[in-house]
């Protein structure tokens, strides 16, 4: 009986509000999902067993599925440690773009140092690059009160086109007919972890990452300043804190590790910096980090959530008709759903009524 | 007289807290009374009103109106039935006039046409019955305080109301516009209308009312109260639930030198002069207090003297030492700041009272060391606070927001004069908190006082920097238009420099 009552707390622990949202969000998204698969004329039930089958089905297949869900994790993240402090960061796409590019070029050069330090060297150089940024925007913002929505995203075309530029120019392997640069050294390649798949420890350092971010937010100055400012600014100014500093080391942060989700991936799958490497990772972690309610325990989840779909949507592509982009729809889906809590809240007050109409004992003085 | 309203049994759950806030309650309303529904913030008023004009469905119990069991479960249905109700905060379209906000909703037309004419016309007829002195064609942004209520009482009269509830209606009046409201409520009585007002200020009630009933927590500790049998000190102690002490006067036994000193304070902006030539002395061991009504450059006025935004010129000196920077300079300096409003200034209230007990202070050594806060000490220090100004909290890490309005008053004041600040410059410190927190926190506040902090007071409660002030200014449009002594100045005359209609000019 004891341990019934302490495992009823630890869920009622878990399923606050927030949580709950994102779960019955996540639930809608993929019976709506299912109900567009059925009216384009295919199975849903044998959709989902594709897309499970191609998520999980052996070793290449995980493999694959943690693969596709550490940029999701880290852009996630990326967006929700400028979310703590109430910025939109919307270029997460281009921070990543810069980040992998820097890495990449770190990578490839020989700096006649040690191979671990060479890696560790390259990764911070993304990052700082990928921070410095974001930094920009939030430099724009405190300074000219710039809305740093708009100013993010429109930095992602130029992030987008100018990486690309240098890869079909200057820094073009030579002898490649595609945009990319020179393949990195051997010595800074992250080591596979399961022999033929693309894993490495970059899932680990993502999950790492978010460990480290919810330390941050719950244990440090800067952390619970970022907190104030994002929670409310003019109690954060009445108190002293330099709210325009703490905005800008926020964009710093975020686009920091949108950087590291960029060198992480140059380092870990693909060797090199490729022009359109990424599917839209950055914009994928906008919904990650809505499924994941804010918090960076949160996105760890959700991106796993978004990477089993992404990696399952593979196989659904081969096996049946229904296109990759399936995945791009449920990941749609779910942000129309966070996005309307009003309508989930209503949809858990309905079911509330329903149970306490089943159940006469709890009824306390709701009719009227 | 019979009763044309009777509430019975009436209880009210709010489910997503599981707040019982109203247990079984009984109300009835006489024909032509001045009915005073009494009780602290979260005693359960307001909820009561709600549910008779319709706002609070659903709830349990029987509302019988006119001898007729109803339910009301929107406020079209208390409308039709003559219900109307005036609430604390205006819904009124500020560019529109008078009479187009009073018949929104219920135009008069002409074809498909808006009638403005006879719209006009009616209101005037209406104005001119009560005495209300409004023009039907001027703009409600145009209008004062005072004005704009009239105009939703009217509105509230419009569609022929018999019973009209008013929501806290003088915590936004000055002494003179409480007055002619007074007179308002009068005329409405002579003219057969029953009107409740719902209300935490006792002497209003001796003055206005025929009959009172007092919530507390949820529960209707006494109805039928004759008012002209009554006293304040048994009204208060219906509320409260013990004896309290009221407009306790403790005047300073010492006054020592300067400890706060502001010269030649001037701010504009956008060429608009916002504070004029503001000069002032506060001592140690002294209260000043700066009465005014709001919107006089009081908030102007608090964020230059802590640090938050910039004069345009201002000698300051904290005793005697020039003090200048921002707000993070003020605060090491040691003035402690009370916030004027505690929701959007204070506190951050999503998050917990530990967090926000440390605010501000969150990098003095005691909190945090190279960065890292010290959980342990924090949590520590945020029980202690709890104990020691008697926090009504579940614990350390409950969120703010889960707290009542007196509560978290507590928890600003906690974070301040924990502190020790020499100088404290504290705004509005009881506004929205019950009578038993305001008690406490005035004591506390005489308390530093009495330890030789120099206090600087500023409210829009007239009787509060009446009560507690050794001196007194008067700041109207920005500037200082009188000085007085306790107890100098009578409540009418301070009324009169609040409103500009008398001014001592001189600065100091």
């Amino acid at each position: 009986m004891e341990s019934r009552a302490r495992i009823k707390a630890l869920l009622k622990k878990l399923m606050n509000r927030k949580v709950m949202i994102s779960v019955l969000a996540l639930v809608m998204a993929m019976v709506t999902s299912g109900i567009i698969i059925k009216l384009s004329g295919y199975s849903p039930v044998e959709a989902i067993m594709a897309i499970f089958e191609g998520a999980f089905n052996g070793k290449s297949a995980i493999a694959r599925t943690l693969v596709q869900a550490t940029p999701l994790i880290l852009s996630g993240l990326a967006f929700t440690v400028a979310q703590k402090a109430q910025l939109i960061n919307l270029g997460v796409e281009g921070q990543l773009y810069l980040g992998a590019l820097a890495t990449a070029m770190v990578g490839s050069m020989d700096l006649g140092v040690p191979g671990g330090l060479h890696l560790i060297f390259a990764i911070l150089v993304g990052m700082l690059v990928g921070g410095l940024y974001a930094g920009i925007v939030g430099v724009m913002k405190v300074r000219f009160g710039s809305n740093e929505v708009i100013a993010t995203i429109m930095l992602n075309s130029i992030a987008i086109l100018v990486a690309n530029y240098f890869v079909s120019g200057p820094w073009k392997a030579v002898g490649s007919v595609t945009g990319q640069t020179e393949k990195v050294l051997d010595q800074v390649r992250l080591a596979r972890l399961i022999p033929h798949t693309q894993l490495t420890l970059a899932i680990a350092v993502a999950i790492i990452s978010c460990l480290i971010m919810k330390w941050f937010f719950d244990h440090t100055v800067p952390g619970y300043e970022i907190k104030v400012v994002g929670q409310n600014k003019t109690a954060a100014k009445v108190a002293g804190i330099q709210t325009g500093k703490i905005v800008i080391l926020s964009m710093l942060l975020s686009g920091a590790i949108g950087g590291l989700a960029g060198g992480l991936h140059v380092l870990g799958v693909d060797g090199r910096f490729i022009t359109g490497f990424s599917p839209g990772y950055g914009f994928s972690g906008i919904a990650v980090a809505a499924l994941g309610a804010g918090s960076p325990i949160g996105v760890i989840v959700s991106g796993l959530i978004f990477g089993v779909i992404r990696s399952g949507s593979m196989l659904l592509d081969l096996k049946t008709d229904i296109p990759l982009t399936y995945a791009d729809v449920v990941q749609a889906l779910v942000i129309i759903f966070v996005a309307t809590p009003m309508l989930i809240t209503e949809m858990i007050h309905k079911s509330k009524r329903v149970v306490s109409a089943m159940n006469p004992s709890s009824k306390k003085g709701e009719e009227s | 007289m019979n009763d044309i309203v009777r509430m019975t049994d009436i209880s009210k759950v709010y489910p997503s807290s599981n707040v019982r806030a109203l247990d079984h309650v009984d109300f009835t309303l006489k024909k032509g009374e001045i009915h005073s529904l009494l009780g602290e913030n979260g005693a359960g008023k307001s909820t009561l009103m709600k549910i008779l004009y319709g706002m609070n469905a659903p709830y349990s119990g029987e509302v019988v109106i006119y001898g007729e069991k109803k339910i009301m479960s929107k406020p079209i249905h208390a409308i039709e039935l003559g219900i109307s109700m005036v609430h604390q905060h205006f819904m009124l379209t500020p560019v529109m006039t008078v009479a187009e906000n009073i018949v929104i909703g219920r135009e008069p037309r002409k074809g498909i046409l808006f009638d403005r004419e006879s719209a006009e016309r009616e209101i005037q007829k209406m104005i001119d019955t009560y005495g209300f002195n409004l023009s039907p064609k001027a703009k409600v942004e145009d209008l004062s305080t005072g004005e704009q209520q009239r105009v939703e009482i009217l509105k509230a009269m419009y569609g022929g109301a018999g019973i009209i509830i008013l929501d806290e209606p003088t915590a936004v009046l000055t002494p003179q516009e409480v007055n002619d409201l007074f007179a308002i409520m009068r005329r409405l009585k002579a003219d057969g209308k029953t009107i409740v007002i719902i209300t935490h200020k006792l002497k209003e009630t001796i003055n206005i009312a025929d009959r009172a009933s007092v919530l507390r927590d949820g529960k209707m500790i006494r109805t039928d109260i004759q008012v002209k049998d009554t006293t304040i000190e048994e009204l208060s102690r219906y509320m409260v639930g013990r004896d309290v002490e009221l407009g306790i006067q403790r005047p300073s036994l010492e006054i020592g030198e300067v400890a706060f000193e502001v010269r030649n304070l001037n701010l504009v902006e956008r060429e608009h002069s916002i504070l004029k030539q503001i000069n002032l002395k506060v001592h140690r061991g002294e209260i000043l207090g700066i009465a005014g009504i709001e919107g006089n450059g009081q908030s102007e006025l608090l964020e230059v003297l802590t640090g938050v935004r910039k004069p345009t010129s201002m000698e300051l000196r904290k005793n005697g030492e020039l003090l200048k920077g921002d707000a993070r300079a003020f605060i090491d300096q040691g003035i402690g700041h009370v916030p004027e409003d505690r929701m959007s200034q204070g506190l951050v209230a999503s998050m917990s009272i530990m967090e926000n007990l440390i605010l501000g202070y969150h990098k003095r050594p005691q909190f945090s060391k190279r960065g890292l806060l010290k959980d342990t000490e924090i949590e520590e220090f945020s029980d202690q606070m709890i104990e020691e100004y008697r926090i009504k909290a579940p614990g350390s890490r409950t969120p703010c927001k889960m707290l009542s309005g007196g509560n978290q008053q507590k928890v600003v004041i906690a974070r301040i004069f924990s502190e020790d600040p020499d100088i404290i410059i504290i705004a509005q410190p009881t506004r929205g908190v019950d009578i038993g927190a305001m008690e406490y926190i005035h004591s506390r506040m005489l308390d530093l006082r009495d330890e030789g902090k120099a206090i600087l007071l500023l409210s829009a409660d007239l009787d509060e920097v009446r009560n507690l002030s050794d001196r007194l200014l008067v700041i109207y449009e920005g500037e200082i238009v009188a000085e007085a002594e306790r107890n100098q100045m009578n409540e009418s005359e301070i009324g009169l420099y609040m409103t500009g209609s008398r001014s001592q000019k001189s600065g100091e």
